[in-house]
């Protein structure tokens, strides 16, 4: 026990001597969790929107005020003929234009109806469809409000709740992602490239000869890295509840539970990449590549899984951050206890135990 | 190293492209039909019949259905009210109640979108069936919009992710590996060794870097096949135009490595910061999330972000057609950009050593 | 068996898939003696002394070190022996004494005995000044020295260096031979392995590889005398030319 303590004081002297590597670890989650919570968010604002008004009446006036009016749309350009679109569109900034067809007012009068084009740039779809949608809607609430002495027959109007999140603010998506990914890149790449590292200097080999076991060393090069990782996360839980007032619906003592269950995951994963990797270059490649990206993108973090190829819906069940994301979700935002995430609990901690027997497997082949 | 290099980032613009979709589709949806009637029936009919609803669950009651919610089996839960049948023949109008799991802002506000436009279209459905059309109905004004989605007709997200995550991986390769390199050579003492030789700075730096910029330019043109190949991704613009603007990219990245570098004692350290300021240029990027939406003070950050203006232009060019005129802004940025972190790289080299 | 033999091998063999890197190699090893292992760069010298001090297992043969089994004991060797490998090991971003308390703590050194080591230590050495600085920052001669005598903090009955003197200048490759044979004198076995050959003429006996053989076996007197030649480095160019 004496040694092990020896041990992880040593490795606290590593991470702290590192002042750059340090000041990393703990502004990351910050950094990152206010760029998610005040600059960044998968809904649209403010997009720029050209007219191309061939009618110029009443009417395209105030539809074209309605739309500036929100908040979703500013109109800014107005445009004189066909070919203008184009080159608007090449510009880049503007990102739909919307052409009034030519006697607006006196078809919609004269035959009651009248054409709208709203033409989108594509490039991005998910946005054009966004923007084809709200336009849509906001001309729906006009027409309501031009046709309102008339009765129109069978209306079934849904009345949405928007559960767990009300306001839908990004920030309540993005804070399950951003805990996950600070934790697996301060678990799984620290560790990875800590215990390369030992084996780049050669001070590996000294330690495997010494008496100390080798379970001591790997448990002692990682514990110091638990350690850390609470703290980010402990910040990181504060940070959402006191700047973002994003609540913890449920108990607080399951949400640390379960992100130590899924820290240790990780740590298991740095071991087992520090097994298969000689250098820190190939180890820090490896976390990067192998783990980090998919862990943003196929965990559920930004893009919805559902929505994915089948073949990669099937892939996002071995990552281990798919499984997490849900459990925080439940926990911070839902409220659940155990017995609804009892399923992807059982799972992550099935993929530790695999996780951790398959490096004790590997580190012991390496000693051949 | 070179399998890393080519191989693992190639495979990811394989599958990313394929994973990064903001599409929301394969909705899971649930109803609670309190009412039992055809009506009813036709209803939860449409949503079966919708592409972007997959129809799992009848539920009892609205505690179970709530309960799938909390346990993530549903996302959409329609609730249809008792005697809604009988209430929507009396009254001529009657609601419905719709939760939605929000925990997703931007995909719940789709969704809502997808059930009005199933529950309008059911309207005019009974419009036409149950009822002959009165002629009141006739009179209403109507203003018929009709969507255009240039550039990409049938919405293929890929169209939009794949050029992105191409910048993405030309960018991490080459920054990384010029940040990591120079410090490598710190690390075990080699740089020591070039510094006493008679060769100068420029050309040393030059030297190094030029592998790099290859490597990048080489990342580059087997993305793009890629990108043709296996995503068909239209290729309007100028290739001419879209390397010219590549290269000067690849200056700039290869000037923040080895700014990086010179500042830096260890790989480790190196690639830490490369990352941290990575992962936030890509986020503020507008790779995956409109900059447009985001707050005036956080636009004003992104002009300092290069990987905004190579996913702008990338973008442009390859999907858009735009020429050297349109992207004259991007390009004098890029530019500058390159010429200060070169100038800021080499004068902070000299200094360190 | 000689009980003053401290280690014993016998038709001791390391195959990497077909290749043999150790081929039956046979030799013991007395107690407070000094014992050379020479070779060429990639003679197998150094999977040798691997499989001796337990982090490699070998294919056949048999390995006692300190009267204990390389396969069934490895664990207690461990606890036996002292190692100093070819790259220098200790950590650059810890200080002398962190380094010194560090390792002494592994070896399971109680808190007060790591106390009077390092203290003695660091006077013999000379570190006084330095015992609070990074040993990142100290030269190499310094590191290689205070190297050695970490790995003879726990009093072991043998050490193992591995190319010790590498790349150090030839006044402190002297001291470091010094220290050696003060370790030798208390008792201590040491076994090293090293290619620079005026080296040789200092060790007890020594053993010549070549190609995962031993072909030579005695003290470098009667080497000399057996190849008829004046010094250890005509001796290695004569077996290493066949």
């Amino acid at each position: 026990m004496k040694r092990f303590i020896g041990f992880i004081k040593k490795e606290f002297y590593h991470i702290f001597r590192d002042r750059r590597s340090l000041f990393i670890l703990f502004g990351m989650p910050i950094a990152q969790i206010m760029l998610f919570g005040f600059a960044i968010t998968n809904e649209i604002n403010n997009i720029d929107i050209a007219v191309l008004d061939h009618s110029k009446d009443a009417t395209t006036e105030e539809i074209i005020h309605k739309i500036s009016a929100s908040k979703y749309f500013s109109i800014n350009q107005f445009i004189n003929k066909e070919s203008d679109i184009e080159s608007v569109f090449k510009k880049g900034k503007v990102k739909a234009v919307l052409n009034f067809e030519k006697d607006f007012s006196k078809n919609l009068i004269k035959n009651h109806k009248a054409n709208l084009q709203i033409i989108t740039d594509a490039t991005d779809p998910n946005t054009a469809n966004t923007i084809s949608n709200y336009v849509n809607a906001i001309l729906i609430q006009y027409q309501k409000e031009l046709n309102k002495n008339i009765s129109i027959p069978y209306q079934i109007v849904p009345q949405t709740r928007m559960v767990y999140n009300p306001e839908l603010k990004s920030v309540y998506m993005f804070v399950p992602g951003v805990m996950t990914i600070i934790l697996m890149l301060v678990s799984a790449m620290m560790t990875s490239i800590s215990i390369t590292k030992e084996k780049e200097l050669g001070t590996m080999e000294i330690l495997l000869v010494s008496p100390i076991k080798p379970i001591q060393v790997i448990v002692g090069k990682v514990f110091p890295y638990i350690f850390l990782s609470v703290i980010n996360a402990v910040v990181i839980v504060l940070l959402s509840i006191f700047i973002f007032k994003m609540p913890v619906q449920g108990s607080l003592f399951l949400l640390g539970l379960e992100s130590i269950l899924f820290i240790i995951s990780a740590l298991a994963l740095g071991i087992l990449i520090s097994t298969i990797s000689a250098t820190q270059q190939t180890a820090m490649m490896i976390s990067l590549m192998g783990l980090m990206l998919p862990v943003i993108l196929l965990s559920g973090f930004i893009f919805p899984i559902s929505s994915m190829p089948l073949p990669l819906q099937v892939i996002s069940n071995i990552i281990p951050a798919k499984w997490f994301i849900i459990i925080i979700k439940g926990i911070m935002l839902k409220g659940v206890g155990l017995q609804y995430i009892w399923k992807e609990t059982f799972i992550l901690l099935g993929m530790t135990i695999f996780f951790i027997a398959l490096s004790v497997k590997k580190y012991k082949i390496r000693l051949e | 190293m070179l399998p890393i290099i080519f191989v693992l980032p190639l495979l990811q613009l394989v599958i990313l492209s394929n994973a990064a979709t903001f599409e929301v589709k394969n909705i899971k949806f649930g109803y609670i039909d309190n009412d039992h009637t055809s009506t009813s029936r036709d209803l939860v009919e449409k949503f079966n019949a919708s592409t972007y609803f997959n129809v799992l669950t009848n539920f009892s009651s609205e505690a179970l259905a709530s309960a799938a919610m909390l346990n993530g089996e549903v996302d959409v839960v329609l609730q249809i009210p008792q005697y809604f049948e009988r209430d929507l023949q009396k009254e001529k109008h009657n609601s419905l109640g719709v939760s939605i799991n929000a925990i997703d802002g931007a995909a719940a506000g789709v969704e809502n979108v997808y059930v009005t436009q199933i529950v309008q279209g059911f309207n005019q459905n009974i419009k036409v069936d149950v009822l002959q059309v009165s002629d009141k109905q006739m009179q209403a004004i109507r203003i018929e919009t009709i969507p255009l989605f240039w550039y990409n007709k049938t919405l293929n997200y890929k169209t939009f992710m794949v050029p992105g995550i191409l910048v993405l991986l030309v960018t991490m390769i080459t920054l990384f590996l010029s940040g990591m390199n120079i410090v490598r050579e710190k690390e075990i003492g080699t740089l020591e060794q070039i510094n006493v030789t008679p060769i100068k700075k420029s050309q040393f730096i030059i030297g190094k870097l030029f592998p790099f910029w290859l490597i990048g330019m080489g990342l580059l043109t087997v993305g793009l096949l890629l990108a043709k190949l296996i995503f068909n991704v239209p290729m309007i613009g100028s290739l001419p135009l879209m390397y010219f603007y590549t290269s000067i990219y690849i200056l700039v990245i290869l000037g923040i490595g080895l700014f990086i570098s010179n500042f830096t004692d260890t790989q480790q350290q190196a690639m830490f910061i490369a990352w941290f300021f990575t992962v936030i240029f890509i986020l503020m990027s507008g790779l995956f999330t409109p900059i447009e939406s985001m707050p005036k003070w956080a636009q004003t950050i992104t002009e300092f972000n290069p990987i905004k203006y190579f996913v702008q232009v990338m973008r442009m060019v390859m999907l858009k057609g735009s020429d050297i005129n349109d992207i004259l802004p991007q390009l004098l940025k890029t530019a500058f950009y390159a010429f200060i972190m070169n100038g800021l790289a080499v004068w902070s080299y000299k200094k360190t050593n | 068996m000689n009980n003053n033999n401290v280690i014993e091998v016998q038709n001791l063999t390391k195959m990497f898939g077909d290749f043999t890197a150790v081929n039956a190699i046979s030799f013991e090893v007395e107690k407070g003696e000094i014992f050379g292992f020479l070779g060429a760069n990639g003679a197998g010298k150094t999977t040798a002394m691997k499989m001796l001090i337990g982090i490699s297992n070998p294919t056949s043969g048999k390995a006692n070190v300190a009267g204990l089994d390389v396969y069934k004991q490895a664990e207690d060797i461990k606890k036996n022996i002292g190692y100093m490998s070819q790259k220098f090991a200790l950590y650059d971003d810890l200080t002398v004494k962190e380094n010194i308390t560090f390792f002494g703590g592994i070896y399971g050194l109680s808190r007060k005995r790591i106390k009077e080591k390092s203290a003695t230590l660091i006077e013999e050495l000379g570190l006084e000044s330095v015992a609070k600085k990074l040993v990142g920052s100290l030269p190499l001669g310094w590191k290689q020295k205070l190297s050695f005598s970490v790995s003879l903090l726990h009093d072991p009955k043998i050490v193992f260096l591995d190319e010790p003197t590498g790349g150090v200048d030839p006044i402190t490759r002297r001291q470091f031979w010094e220290l050696i044979y003060k370790a030798a004198h208390q008792g201590t076995t040491v076994f090293v392995t090293t290619h620079y050959m005026d080296e040789a003429e200092y060790c007890d006996r020594v053993s010549i590889m070549v190609n995962g053989k031993i072909e030579a076996l005695d003290t470098p007197k009667k080497l000399k005398q057996q190849f008829n030649v004046t010094n250890m480095n005509d001796v290695f160019l004569k077996l290493a030319r066949g």
